[in-house]
């Protein structure tokens, strides 16, 4: 026990604590930015049980912020490469590597057998696959995101508290929100995040003070400011995901979130014979289009206003600029409805239309 | 009234502020909104959620305090 020495000398751990630490069980979503810090406290800590699961490689540009990695681990799997460093900093406690991709077929097995799951992965479909399986489950998340400079830290689905579907109901467009490998990200902010994170399982498994839920803390590595912002629980998101148990496995997370959208120029989409265009802006928005059969429903509304829609006809969505119309192709999608955005959006087809206007009336 | 608006992420590089005091003379988070569109066209195709007094709103909630933040989700770990 003098491993633990110094959190037993703490009267809010003591022995039974470091018990309590030992008995509990966290699962850790990647071994990344974010799932190296958590996984080197939470392994120091003692956790008696520390899962990990990452189906990518060790990369050198990893190592700048990936801290549990050295050279020596490139090309390695990030769960065995995790493992091997930690069992080297403890050898008293059970860590679980599992060198796969988190799916809808292994994610309910898996969170099933933890008592915590920490979400420390770095794209959007995974985000919201963990956070269904969780509540279905009924497990706790430890969620932490981050971009640039800026971190997000909450605890989701906690003692009947709201899931990130409360904060973010549904995904953004697909390639809306970049990466970290996309725009870069300051190496020591996950390690600041992620050791949130870590913070937040230890005061859930001691009973610690009072839990990041039903909240969102947002930090900022520039101004070194915290936002702690407050967000209630929607019924309706959480009802969603329970009804929608026995489709779990079969639901295509990549799909909805970082699915390969169907785009078509407006020239393409004014030769489709049978076509029905969307409107998806809100009525005010100019410039107006007048085309044959457009129905206009705005983003927000489509979910409600499926029965306008034409399933005999090429349904074709558009916006201003073609990002909103992406994000009501990925809606219909979650309905089994296919569908296409217009690139380039209203102004385009406007001009499409225009141009074929004039080529008509030169042909008379 | 003067409103506080705290913009976080990538909205900040939208609106080239982390933080602004806008003039608003109407009543409701819609009408918030259809003004910061107004101002930065391109928010409009941005996810985000809307703050106000440090409480996330939904529906087209009453603007009744100056502390405003929009909040977009990361995906980066």
């Amino acid at each position: 026990m003098e491993r633990y020495s110094r959190h037993i000398i703490l009267s809010e751990v003591g022995p039974e604590g470091q018990e309590r630490i030992s008995r509990s069980k966290v699962l850790v979503i990647g071994a990344g930015g974010l799932g190296c810090p958590v996984l080197q406290y939470l392994a120091a800590a003692g956790i008696g049980t520390l899962g990990i699961i990452d189906f990518d490689v060790v990369e050198r540009s990893n190592l700048q912020r990936q801290v549990l990695f050295g050279t020596s681990s490139l090309g390695m799997n990030k769960a065995v490469a995790a493992r091997e460093r930690l069992t080297d900093l403890n050898p008293t406690i059970n860590i679980e590597a599992y060198p796969e991709r988190l799916t809808t077929n292994n994610a309910l097995n898996l969170f099933e057998a933890y008592d915590i799951i920490v979400d420390g992965s770095d794209n959007f479909a995974t985000r919201y696959l963990v956070n269904d399986a969780a509540i279905l489950c009924s497990k706790p998340v430890v969620y932490g995101a981050i971009y640039k400079f800026e971190g997000q830290v909450s605890v989701f689905n906690y003692d009947d508290g709201p899931s990130y579907r409360c904060l973010f109901p549904t995904p953004p467009a697909a390639g809306s929100v970049a990466n970290c490998s996309e725009v870069g990200v300051l190496g020591v902010l996950p390690g600041i995040i992620g050791s949130m994170q870590a913070n937040e399982v230890l005061k859930i498994v001691l009973g610690l003070g009072s839990v990041l839920s039903g909240k969102i803390l947002c930090y900022n590595a520039k101004s070194s400011e915290t936002i702690s912002l407050s967000l209630g629980k929607n019924s309706e998101a959480y009802q969603k995901v329970l009804q929608g148990r026995s489709q779990f496995e079969g639901r295509n997370y990549e799909a909805t979130c970082d699915m390969v959208i169907n785009e078509i120029t407006a020239e393409e989409a004014i030769r489709i014979k049978e076509v029905q265009f969307i409107d998806v802006r809100d009525a005010h928005e100019l410039p107006r289009i007048q085309i044959d059969g457009c129905v206009q429903i705005p983003l927000d509304q489509l979910d409600g206003q499926l029965e306008q829609l034409d399933s005999q006809q090429t349904l074709v969505l558009f916006c201003q600029s073609g990002i909103r119309s992406r994000k009501g192709v990925q809606l219909l999608e979650q309905h089994g409805i296919n569908s296409y955005s217009l690139l380039g959006g209203a102004k385009s087809l406007k001009q499409q239309l225009k141009m074929e206007s004039e080529c008509d009336s030169a042909k008379k | 009234m003067k409103l506080n608006i705290k913009y976080f992420g990538l909205l900040a590089e939208v609106t080239k502020c982390d933080e602004e005091v806008v003039e608003f003379t109407e009543t409701t988070l819609s009408a918030l909104l259809e003004q910061l569109f107004a101002k930065y066209p391109s928010l409009k195709e941005k996810d985000f959620q809307v703050a106000q007094n440090n409480t996330i709103v939904s529906g087209d909630a009453e603007i009744m305090e100056s502390e405003i933040a929009l909040l977009p989700p990361f995906s980066g770990g």
